[in-house]
């Protein structure tokens, strides 16, 4: 059996074992939660060496891994997978999230089997969409990714939880019809004379060389690629359609922000890279620009709305508009050292995002409350946690060593290869979104975590527990390890990054 | 007289031959609940039957009136499967609120589905409308059964005048289609058919009449009252079957007699299942009985379905026949759980609903899988069938109607989620306390909520329709 379909399998198993146990068995739930999260951990670690090593040995083939089943006949569907460079650093961060974020969820007393097959079902979604080749699975899985978040949201969640649900869903799934519009645009408009109609990714992007080659009409792209770039970008929090995102957010419980922000928002960066850039090079190449100036909005505004919230999730909610509205702005750049740097920028905010709600979880958790007017001088009360937040705050500014200051690196650096005004212009821009990233996380550094106690009840809070910090522990260090050696990262993902970067 | 045209209306004879037996059976035995055990026994028979008389092949009877084909079997089947779950789903109901009617009960509605084979069959008007009036009529009765409800009896009555109203309409055009065409027989008027303005009139006369049938905006005010007068088991049963009947066979006189002029009757087609769609949505999402809630989810529904009209193709075929065998699956497990509710504590407002996961979690998670299916969710079966719709509308290039109806589908996710959100999420001071259903509606939910998981991964379904449908 091909190794991609673990992703999926082991999932479902896990799903069908919890469904059968008892709900009151709550740590035997938890524990089937753990061990399966370590397997899907571990099938990654595996299938990120084996990924290296046959590069190494020299296998240059576009997609590694692949296997295709043929499904529905008719249309030429097929459940098939396969991976590059990309999606593998995509699989390797989502066991990553979903692991800590197993962890994390250690603390929801409350029906907590229904929890966890919700959390089952979307990171089935998100895996299955990463490693999928063809277009209808890929779509599938995108969606069975969206629906589990209402009701993780409007059950487990905190505050107006139903209406940031309800918009949540809404948003995302108006995003989805712009999507599936485009995907049968796509499926009928890219066949090359005497060809068949093919959802698979790879036929699509050779039918698409041949129809340039061939020099014929290729005004489809300039309806569809549109249609397509604003589905995923929805999902990637682009300027004018973030909205959706620092509600659901803020109103989510602990483990589903982390796993939303952290992957379930790059599946807009990957699809539109995987699907709107990758299938449609030529209107991408002359419409980038309405995408970067919408994206460059997103980086900005993002950055500016943090500074002035007070609510620490909505804070990092904004700076999730503003890093993942970065990772869009990257791939439009269309040179390899920005796209490398996008997607980098994908594993780092995944990372970083995942930590920063972990912690601020763990401190609402403790204060009750998360507005950051009614905290302060909690260095002395919980330092564990504490000082992880400083670390994540410094990744998130982009700290030399840690993984952040990698990303945003690669992708100046790469956007700066453009030489026309436009492009200088919407570069410098971005980049001043650092400095503002760096006022809104001291700001709260400062407000939270230094100056005298606020509240006399906060001097009795304890510090971490073991599952807390077994889960902030694994994301620091895993930012720490892309921050030291990000070589071999940038490397694999250079390697599916130069496959599309030909086609501009 | 050739007899042998007879052997080929398999269904129809056999229909006859439960429906003789049920009289009979119904004179002379007493006991209700052995009856119905024999009237459903009966009719799984026949259904079983059903899948056996694929090897006909395409013939005709009666000088082309009739006709049949393997894709006319497969409708008839998927109509008896359907029938045969509302059968299972109204077992209690006609146990303890219907006592006196049981006989009727069955005998009224397998003589509409006898129209209805009639009407799928049809090669010509006259019998297209025979097989129409045998369906409508012995339906408005059905609708009229709760008799100590005054509701029942305007539902019925509004069915009968609109069903009457919408059949004058349609034998107007019809006879002005015999007048422009000389013959109603579906294949002279392809021939004969002219893009003149008598010939539109006629086609647009018919067109209406049909209309009322599947309910489509304008032609759709009555669907609500009767929807929420008529007893819930009618109800499931006028939303799925008789629309899917009626569906299928707009499809085939779009197809067989109208195949030449396709600009004329798709332009206005294109109107009407925007305004149905769209109408259909937004009237859904101001609604708090749960039955009229779901008479206006059918209509747009209804909107849907038609998209594999306007394509016409082979492709547009099979799309909707697998959309409405989808559809029975889960349009029938949602009234299913609303009559098992309605049955044990006459309740019937989405507020009661509040809560419901947290005494009912099994009839809840069923209902929530109804909703997501008819949402359009995977991996259930609706996204599927919804899919295949859509893809056939764009292969015919109507990339900007699949939008409007996909964004359309953003409007009923929201709807279908607030009746999610009403079990799952909101608190309720007296939920609807825990019951233990019946075993026959027990039956009739696993059914359904089994074809809702698994039949969009069954693929050679869907291979099989296509391979058997025609079109334009």
């Amino acid at each position: 059996m091909n190794i991609l379909s673990l992703f999926v399998i082991i999932p479902l198993i896990m799903m069908a074992i919890i469904f059968c146990i008892d709900g009151e068995k709550k740590s035997m739930i938890r524990m089937v939660m753990s061990i399966g999260g370590f397997a899907l951990l571990a099938t990654s670690a595996y299938l990120t060496v084996e990924y290296l090593a046959a590069r190494e040995a020299g296998d240059m083939a576009e997609f590694l891994f692949t296997d295709s089943i043929l499904w529905y006949e008719t249309f030429n569907i097929h459940y098939a997978v396969g991976v590059d460079g990309v999606s593998v650093a995509m699989l390797l961060l989502s066991s990553i999230v979903v692991i800590t974020g197993v962890f994390v969820s250690y603390s929801i007393e409350e029906q907590t089997k229904e929890y966890f097959l919700w959390f089952l079902l979307l990171s089935i979604g998100v895996y299955g969409f990463f490693i999928s080749l063809d277009l209808f699975t890929m779509f599938l899985f995108y969606e069975v990714a969206l629906i589990p978040m209402y009701l993780l949201i409007g059950l487990w969640g905190s505050g107006k939880k139903e209406y940031s649900a309800m918009k949540l869903t809404l948003m995302l799934m108006g995003g989805s019809a712009f999507l599936m519009v485009g995907i049968f645009g796509i499926y009928y408009l890219s066949v090359p004379k005497g060809g068949s109609l093919t959802f698979n990714i790879q036929e699509i992007a050779a039918n698409v060389t041949t129809l340039t080659e061939q020099g014929a009409d290729n005004s489809w792209q300039y309806i569809f690629f549109p249609l397509t770039f604003v589905g995923f970008g929805v999902l990637g929090a682009m300027f004018p359609f973030h909205t959706w995102s620092p509600d659901g957010h803020a109103s989510a419980p602990t483990a589903v922000s982390m796993l939303h922000a952290g992957v379930l928002m790059k599946l807009g960066g990957y699809g539109c890279f995987r699907v709107a850039m990758y299938l449609m090079p030529d209107a991408a190449n002359d419409l980038a620009w309405i995408f970067i100036v919408l994206t460059g909005i997103s980086v900005v505004y993002g950055a500016y709305s943090a500074c002035v919230q007070t609510d620490l999730k909505y804070i990092n909610a904004y700076s999730s508009v503003s890093h993942c509205g970065l990772v869009l702005f990257a791939l439009l750049m269309m040179n390899k050292t920005a796209m490398t740097g996008a997607i980098l920028q994908m594993v780092s905010h995944g990372l970083m995002t995942a930590l920063f709600f972990a912690l601020i979880g763990m401190i609402y958790g403790r204060t009750h409350t998360r507005d950051i007017r009614e905290m302060g001088g909690l260095m002395k009360v919980m330092p564990v946690l504490c000082v992880c937040y400083v670390i994540a705050g410094l990744a998130s500014l982009g700290l030399p060593g840690l993984s952040g200051f990698v990303a945003e690196m690669t992708i100046f650096v790469g956007a700066f290869e453009h030489e026309d005004m436009f492009h200088r212009v919407f570069v410098i821009l971005g980049c001043t979104s650092i400095v503002i990233t760096a006022v809104y996380i001291l700001r709260v550094v400062g407000k939270i975590l230094f100056g005298p106690i606020q509240d006399e009840h906060h001097a009795a809070l304890t510090d971490a527990i073991w599952y807390e910090k077994i889960a902030i522990f694994t994301l620091i260090f895993a930012i720490a390890a892309i921050g030291m050696a990000p070589l071999w990262l940038s490397n694999m993902i250079a390697g599916g990054i130069e496959n599309i970067v030909k086609l501009f | 007289m050739d007899y042998s045209n007879f052997i080929i209306m398999n269904h129809e004879l056999s229909l006859v031959v439960v429906l003789v037996a049920l009289l009979l059976a119904d004179l002379f035995g007493k006991n209700k609940r052995i009856f119905q055990f024999f009237a459903m026994g009966l009719f799984l028979v026949h259904t079983v039957l059903g899948f056996t008389h694929w090897n006909i092949g395409e013939a005709s009877a009666f000088s082309g009136m009739y006709v049949t084909s393997e894709i006319h079997v497969l409708v008839k089947n998927i109509l008896n499967i359907g029938t045969l779950i509302v059968f299972i789903f109204a077992f209690y109901w006609n146990e303890n609120k219907n006592k006196n009617q049981v006989g009727e009960f069955y005998f009224l509605t397998l003589s509409t589905l006898l129209g209805m084979y009639f009407m799928v069959s049809a090669e010509h008007f006259l019998l297209f409308y025979i097989g129409l009036e045998t369906a409508s009529i012995p339906m408005a009765t059905l609708v009229a059964f709760n008799k100590n409800k005054k509701e029942s009896a305007e539902a019925a009555a509004k069915y009968i005048l609109t069903a009457a109203f919408s059949s004058a309409v349609m034998l107007f055009g019809i006879s002005l289609m015999y007048g422009a065409c000389g013959s109603l027989y579906y294949g002279d008027i392809l021939i004969k058919f002219q893009s003149t303005p008598l010939h539109i009139m006629a086609l647009i006369f018919m067109f209406a009449g049909i209309g009322f049938k599947i309910s489509l905006v304008p032609f759709h005010l009555w669907t609500a009252d009767t929807y929420e007068g008529a007893p819930t088991s009618v109800t499931a049963y006028l939303s799925v079957i008789s629309k899917g009947a009626a569906a299928f066979a707009l499809l085939c006189i779009m197809i067989k007699a109208f195949a030449n002029y396709p600009g004329t009757w798709q332009t206005f087609l294109w109107w009407i299942i925007v305004i149905t769609i769209t109408i259909g949505n937004l009237f859904a999402l101001r609604q708090k009985n749960m039955k009229r809630f779901l008479a206006f989810s059918s209509i747009s529904q209804a909107g849907y379905i038609m998209l594999g009209v306007i394509a016409g193709t082979p492709q547009g075929m099979a799309a909707m026949v697998y959309y409405v065998f989808i559809y029975l699956f889960t349009n029938l497990a949602a009234f299913g759980v609303i009559s098992a509710i309605e049955n044990k504590s006459d309740k019937l407002t989405m507020d009661d609903y509040n809560g419901l996961y947290s005494t009912n979690p099994k009839l809840s998670f069923v209902m929530m899988l109804a909703m997501f299916s008819l949402g359009g969710i995977p991996p259930f079966a609706g996204f599927f069938s919804k899919f295949f719709i859509f893809a056939a509308a764009a292969e015919q290039g109507q990339y900007l109607l699949v939008f409007i109806a996909l964004l359309n589908t953003i409007i009923s996710l929201c709807y279908y989620l607030w009746v999610v959100k009403a079990m799952f999420i909101n608190k309720s001071e007296n939920p609807i306390p825990t019951f233990n259903s019946d075993n026959m509606t027990k039956i009739g939910l696993i059914i359904c909520t089994v074809a809702m998981i698994i039949l969009g991964f069954i693929s050679p379904i869907y291979d099989k329709i296509i391979a058997i449908s025609f079109g334009m």
